[in-house]
Order: structure tokens, then sequence, then C-alpha cells
């Protein structure tokens, strides 16, 4: 494996590429006892159209999540008891863009990889296994279901797209679920499970050579190319409709208000133009920002205001929200924000020092071994390497940022998305 | 990892862990209060009203411009009740020296100690009252958040059972107090209460990260320096009920336009808090319903396929114990009789050995890896301060190895149900 020294940050990295296609990560951390592995597919709920055996296949919404919980099963019974014997914590997530298995244990890691690398790799089940999980998975929906924060999501979700994936939620629903059998989920985990279109990423005290070693044992020896996948015809940056307001059971309205940032690209000028435009929301909206602060000490905003640029589908998309009584004068504010940076650009000052404090919050973000390994599969799966990301703020300028916004946000009407609360 | 303790000042004490496994320091401070309904609300308001601005750094804007300038330091309002004690006060944490550009982080910890005093001593007063505008900006801030927990239901349902079982006793409090005495907040009372927490509540510090403890105490001894010390209230704890409020389980219901029901359970863990055997709860508690190994787990949701989650949680301060599950209100009657079913097995003894082995091998790996994180390495070390206990996770790990089948059915025993609450949709209602 390749070994890369990054001092200032008092990290090693191990990289490598099976023959089979797996991309293997390795972070050593001598001296710690728990360990953390991330077996993770480029393939989520967003990923229902692909091509297999030249052929244009169409699934149900929610068949990776479905798929997800299945996993588990083997013919020698359940993988979670298999593991939870070792004292170990495994589980699973599907978000839009990625399936991934994880577990952190600290003792019998190997045995626990062996265990993670075969039960995700051999898929096991029957129309009776299949069958008996529709109704964890339909409480699980339900569940859901009964969040603002998913509720004014999906909303949003279907404001910006016309059609394609991102309208249905990962999980799908009651109805789409119904339509599931053991065939499509075989069908694909034939297409998606190949190592060439998967990630094994490790953080803790272990060897990565014996990673490497392990998986290249327990994993098929053939290679593939990683499947096409259809997310339908592109639609351009103009959302669908501009506004939906729901009723729900919550203590005050809260909205999300979105834009289409176009499609994303891949590898290291993927990695700085996220980073750009994370940086260029912090100073534009940020909690130590003037627009933040000021709405903020009027009442119009509390903390649980937040921003995000999402990649999902091949697209990027900006999403801004919390509660507020008047999303109204919030998005005035951010209009106003924005032609003030159209005409002069970013306060240089206020860019050092939001810089700065991104700086350190992603090196305080290498505390979490978890969230590094899953982050380490992200970036294997869009071309860059997490750990580039202190290097590469560096180099962003307030010239840079500036431009950001003003290219992509400037004169441009979000789509709002609101949950009012239900009148007694 | 070292571990010292001291008193700093009458009444403070520091905790201080030093270690190099973080990349950042971890700062607390927490003044514990009695939590009672008459200054819950006030309490909790406190933190969030000085961290408005300072002498030094007047408003928000001031104190952000000096964290970012601090590479992104936070310093932030914690409110926390463990028993029927609130503690509250601020946690900070600042990326480590070692990981900064030469000459920019050698004084990261007395930069954030002086802050930090100076947020709790020094606030941006007029007239030497806490100013009103900021104190009716957070009362709105707080009463968002009490309102707020309605958001989600499945939190709100745990909170509702905590208040309504509780409902004679101080635990019944929220730990940000109550809507209506949060409404009547004004900034003179508050001022006050904001001096008597300063001068009689015992306080705990808590350090984690590279520097020696030295160091950090004369820190936070310069920065608490004009701490004003008066008769201090130690004489705080947590009232433990051994039995149900009434010889029949309490049932209540409450209706809301939900998809799904939240089932809320709550428990007195009874005569094993008379001398709580921390292992044994812990190791019953995983037994029963905390983990994928667990009977509410195995039982309700794969054998019976009830629901996606159905877990229970103990609270070790007041011998409680919960079970929470999202299920279809249909499958309300059979969810309730399976939970109890499992407890009443688990009474029986009938816990097979790869049950035990497993509840005792995840607690054990869990115990251990506290060690490798600061904000869990806090919350154990608060609580073992506020029990005067002082032994560490390692210690508790290998107390929960010697567990036995017995002890768990000892713990089990004394356990007696005392609520059941249900959110449900209004439509089938008469189903």
């Amino acid at each position: 494996m390749n070994k890369t020294e990054y001092a200032s940050l008092g990290e090693v990295l191990y990289t490598g590429t099976l023959p089979n296609g797996l991309q293997i990560r390795v972070l050593p951390k001598p001296g710690f006892s728990r360990r953390y592995a991330v077996f993770a597919t480029n393939y989520g709920g967003a990923d229902r159209r692909f091509i297999l055996n030249g052929q244009s296949v169409d699934t149900p919404a929610g068949v990776a999540h479905y798929l997800e919980h299945k996993m588990f099963d083997t013919p020698e019974g359940d993988a979670l008891m298999k593991m939870s014997a070792t004292g170990a914590n495994l589980n699973a997530f599907t978000s839009t863009s990625m399936t991934a298995y994880h577990f952190d244990c600290t003792e019998q890691f190997e045995e626990n990889l062996k265990t993670l690398l075969s039960f995700v790799s051999i898929p096991y089940f029957t129309e009776e296994s299949v069958e008996k999980e529709r109704g964890i998975i339909g409480q699980e929906i339900r569940m859901c279901e009964d969040s603002p924060d998913y509720a004014i999501y999906m909303d949003l979700m279907r404001l910006l797209f016309a059609g394609g994936p991102l309208r249905d939620s990962v999980a799908g629903t009651v109805e789409s679920i119904a339509q599931i059998t053991p065939q499509v989920l075989y069908d694909c985990h034939k297409v998606f499970y190949h190592p060439c279109n998967m990630a094994l990423c490790v953080v803790g005290d272990v060897d990565p050579e014996q990673v490497e070693r392990l998986a290249g044992e327990m994993l098929t020896a053939e290679t593939a190319v990683p499947p096409g996948r259809d997310y339908g015809p592109e639609e351009g940056l103009e959302p669908t409709d501009s506004y939906h307001e729901r009723v729900m059971e919550v203590s005050a309205p809260q909205f999300l208000a979105g834009l289409k940032l176009g499609p994303h690209g891949r590898g290291p000028e993927e990695l700085r133009d996220r980073l750009t435009g994370s940086l260029a929301l912090r100073c534009l909206c940020g909690r130590s920002s003037p627009l933040y602060l000021r709405l903020y000490a009027e009442g119009l905003l509390n903390d649980t205001f937040d921003y995000s640029i999402e990649q999902a589908a091949g697209q990027s998309i900006l999403s801004l929200g919390g509660e507020s009584r008047s999303w109204q004068t919030v998005l005035e504010g951010l209009n106003e924000a924005l032609e003030r940076v159209a005409a002069g650009g970013v306060d240089e000052a206020l860019f050092q020092r939001q810089k700065r404090a991104s700086i350190g919050g992603h090196i305080r973000a290498l505390n979490n071994f978890y969230s590094m390994a899953v982050v380490q599969a992200e970036g294997c799966f869009v071309g860059y390497q997490p750990l580039d990301i202190v290097s590469v703020l560096n180099t962003i300028t307030c010239q840079d940022v500036s431009g950001w916004l003003t290219d992509h946000l400037a004169g441009r009407r979000m789509a709002v998305s609101v949950i009012k609360p239900k009148e007694d | 990892m070292q571990r010292t303790r001291k008193e700093i000042l009458p009444g403070v004490y520091l905790t201080g862990l030093q270690t190099d496994k973080f990349k950042t320091g971890l700062i607390t401070i927490s003044f514990l209060t009695r939590l009672n309904r008459e200054n819950a609300a006030m309490n909790a308001l406190i933190p969030s009203v000085l961290r408005r601005g300072t002498v030094r750094h007047p408003d928000m804007d001031a104190l952000a411009a000096r964290l970012d300038g601090l590479y992104g330091a936070r310093l932030e309002p914690i409110v926390r009740k463990l028993g029927e004690i609130q503690c509250v006060g601020f946690w900070a944490d600042f990326v480590d020296g070692a990981y900064l550009p030469e000459n920019a982080g050698a004084d990261q910890l007395e930069q954030i100690t002086e802050l930090l005093g100076e947020v709790i001593l020094a606030p941006n007063t007029r007239g030497g009252l806490l100013r009103p505008e900021y104190v009716e900006g957070e009362k709105e801030k707080l009463l968002e958040c009490i309102r707020g927990r309605v958001n989600d239901k499945i939190e709100y349902s745990r909170c509702r059972l905590t208040e309504l079982m509780c409902q004679t006793e101080a635990y019944g409090v929220d730990t940000l107090g109550t809507e209506d005495t949060a409404e009547n907040i004004r900034y003179d009372a508050l001022t006050k209460r904001y001096k008597a927490l300063l001068s009689t509540s015992p306080v705990e510090i808590f350090y984690c990260g590279r520097e020696d403890f030295d160091r950090v105490a004369q820190a936070m001894t310069r920065a608490l320096d004009a701490l004003p010390r008066g008769e201090i209230d130690y004489d705080m704890g947590t009232d433990i009920r051994m039995n149900a409020l009434e010889d029949h389980v309490r049932v209540y219901t409450e209706t809301m336009d939900v998809e799904q029901g939240k089932l809320a359970i709550g428990y007195r863990l009874g005569s094993c808090m008379e001398e709580p055997d921390m292992a044994a709860i812990h190791v019953m508690n995983s037994v029963f319903g905390s983990g994928v190994t667990s009977k509410l787990f195995m039982n309700v949701r794969e054998r019976l396929h009830l629901c996606y989650f159905a877990s229970s949680g103990v609270d070790v301060y007041k011998g409680l114990m919960y079970v929470i599950s999202g299920i279809d209100p249909q499958n309300y009657e059979t969810a309730l009789e399976e939970i109890d079913r499992q407890l009443q097995d688990m009474r029986d003894g009938n816990i097979t050995e790869e049950e035990l082995s497993s509840a005792k091998l995840t607690l054990v790996s869990d115990l251990r890896s506290v060690t490798e994180s600061a904000a869990q390495l806090e919350g154990f070390w608060l609580g073992q301060n506020l029990r005067g206990l002082d032994y560490g996770p390692e210690e508790l790990a290998a107390l929960v190895e010697m567990v036995t089948r017995e002890d768990v059915v000892n713990v089990a025993s004394g356990i007696e149900c005392d609520m059941v609450y249900f959110l449900r949709d209004e439509e089938d209602e008469h189903e």
C-alpha cells in the first residue's frame, strides 16, 4: 500500500486498490483500543435506473435501503448477532448516493472484519425473509414521516426537480416497497456490490497490509466495470416550482430554501469547489456571520438555522433554513448581503477569520474516527482525499469566495419549502 | 491518562485528564444547583444571557470574531440534569497548539480560560443588571426550545413520560424548566438568581487535553479569581422513589397528528437502588433493551415485527428505567404485553448465556473506549464526581465482567412499572 504522511495534522494514510478494483484506505491509530471499519458501495437511494446486460433496468424507490436491511442475513444466521457476540457495534446506513456497512470494536477486529466482508458480499435471502422485513421498514418509513426535518427536505426536493430519483425518499414509501422482490434485490446486489464499485476504510490501531491481505482473501478476484446509472434528463438550474407549504405538529414555522448548483464534478477540483462554496456560505450566513448574528438578535433566527451543499444523483444542491416567524425577511437579508458581495466582494477581515475557524473545524473533525472512515469512503467515490482539506482551504482566497457567491447565488431565486404549525 | 482532582477555590473542583489522544482540548464548567420548578428555567437561561456579551466583548459579533480568531474555538452554554441536580455552565473546545501554525496556538488554553472567566464574571450589564434586551431575546430562544420539544415526537414522548410520571417529584421538572415559569422571567429577578448561582453553587470544572494539571489549575484560578463565594450549598442530591406512585400502573394517552404511535413506559428500578450495583444495573438494561442482542430488539422487532425500534434506558441517579418504541397504534396491546413478558422473563431468570455475554461484552467494550472520547470522559467524570465515586470507566468495565445472571435477576426482580404514556393519532381513536 502507499503511505502518505500528513505531518501537520498528525495523520498517516495508507491507500491501495486491489486487482478487483476495491479501493482501500487505512488510517492507523496506535494506542487507541477501538477500531472502526466501513465497507461501502457507491450505490444509494438515487441509483434507481441502471444498465444490466445492456438493458436499462428500473427499480422501485427504496431498493438500496431494503437491500441494506436484508444483507445482514447469512446462511449461518444474523451477522448482527455474530458480531455482537464479540462486543462489536455493527450498523449500516443508506444515503442518496451510498450504502455503508460499518462496525467498531475493541476485541477480535480481524474476525469482525472477515464477517463484514463476507456478509456484505454474499447475498442470502428468501421470499419469507424479504417479506418479514416489510413491516419493520414500513415502521421506519412512518417514523421518518413524523419528522419535520424529513418532510421539509422532501418537499424542497420536489420543488427543485420535475423528475428523477431525488423526488423520492431513500427508504421509498410503503407502496413502493410493496413491489420489492428477492429477485430485484439479487439483481441490484450483483450490479452494485462488486468490489470495483466499493471501498473499504479502516481507522484504528491496525496493520494496513493485513487489512489489504484479508480483503484480497475474502473477496472475489474477478474484475468488472462499475455500472452505468441513469438519473434522467438534465433539467437545468431553474426549480420546477417555487413554494410549498404543509401543516404539521410543530412548535414554530420552519423553512428550507434551496437551489440547484448544477452537475457536480469529480476529483480535487470538485473538492476545491465544494470547500469554496462552504466557506462562502460561512461568510454569508454562518453562525458567526454578521447576517446571522443580526437576524438572531432580532429574533428571526435561532440555532436551528443551518445550511449545506449536498451532492446527489450527479447534482449539487444548496439548502438553508430553520425556524423563523418570517422566512421572507431572512431571504431578503440574504439577498441584500449578496448584493453587497456582488458590488464590493466579501470583507477581507471577515473572510480571514472565517477561513481560520473553518480550518480549526476540520482539524477538530479528525477526533471522530467513525466519520473519518465514512468521509474516506465518500472520497473514494468522488475521487478526492479528505485529508487534503486543510491544505486546500489554505489556498482559497477572498476573491474565490466572492466569485463563488456572485456566480452561483447572486440574482437567483430560491425555492422555499415551509412547515406551518397546526392551529389549535 | 493522568487524572488529577483538586479544589482550586472554595467549592470549585477541577478534574484534569492529561492526554495527547485528541487534537483539541475540552473544558467544561458546571454550576451545580437543586433542580426545582421555581428556578429551573432561570438557571437554564443564565448561561445563554451571559453568552450574549461581556464588558470587553459587548455583543455576539465581538465574541464570534474572537472565537473565530482562535481557530474556531467554541464556547457554548450547557444545561443538564443529573438526577435532581441541575448543572448549568459552559463547554469550550479548541484546537491544540500542536496542530496550528507556529506561534498561533501556544497559549490557546490561557486565551480560552480567560474568555470563559470573562463570560461568567464580567457580563455586559446595564447599571449592574443583566441587560433587559439580552434577557428578553434569550428568553424567547429558551421558550422556542421548550416548545420545540414537540418537533421530535420520540424525544417529546420521553419528556412527557418523565414529566407525568414524576409530577410530584423534582425530577419531573424538565432540564430547561417549564414554559410558564420561563415566560415570567424578568431581568431584575434573573440578575439576582445569577448572583446566587455564582456564590452558592458548588462548581465542577473538567479539563481534558495535553496541558499538565498545574498549568490548567493556574489558568482557571486566574480566570475565576473574582468568583464570589458565599455559603456553598452542598446539601443537594436525588430523592429516589422505590415504588410506583399508585397501586396500579398509570396510563396516559395523548393524541396528535402523527403517522406512528410512540409508546413510552416508565419503571422504578426499586429495591436495587438501596445499595446500587451500577455494573449489574447496566447489564440488566443491556440484556433487556439496549442493543441488537437485547430481549426487546430480538422479540418486539425481530420476532414480532411490531416496530423499527424498541429500546430501554436507565437513569442511575434517579433509579428509573424507560422503554421507548414506535408502533402502529393498532398493535398497542400486543406491544405492551410483549414488553411486559420480556421483563418478566428476565425476572424469572430466562436469560441465555449468549444474551448475558453479548450484553456484557458490548458494555465492557463501550466502557473501555470511553477514554477515547473527550466528551464521554467529561460526562462520565461529572457523574462520578457528583456521586462522590472515584473509579474510572476501566474499573467499571472490570465490574461489569463479573456480573452474573443472578445479579441481573436481583436487579430485575425489584423493577416496578409506574406509567405507560402513548402518543397517537386522533382518527382511529374509537377502533
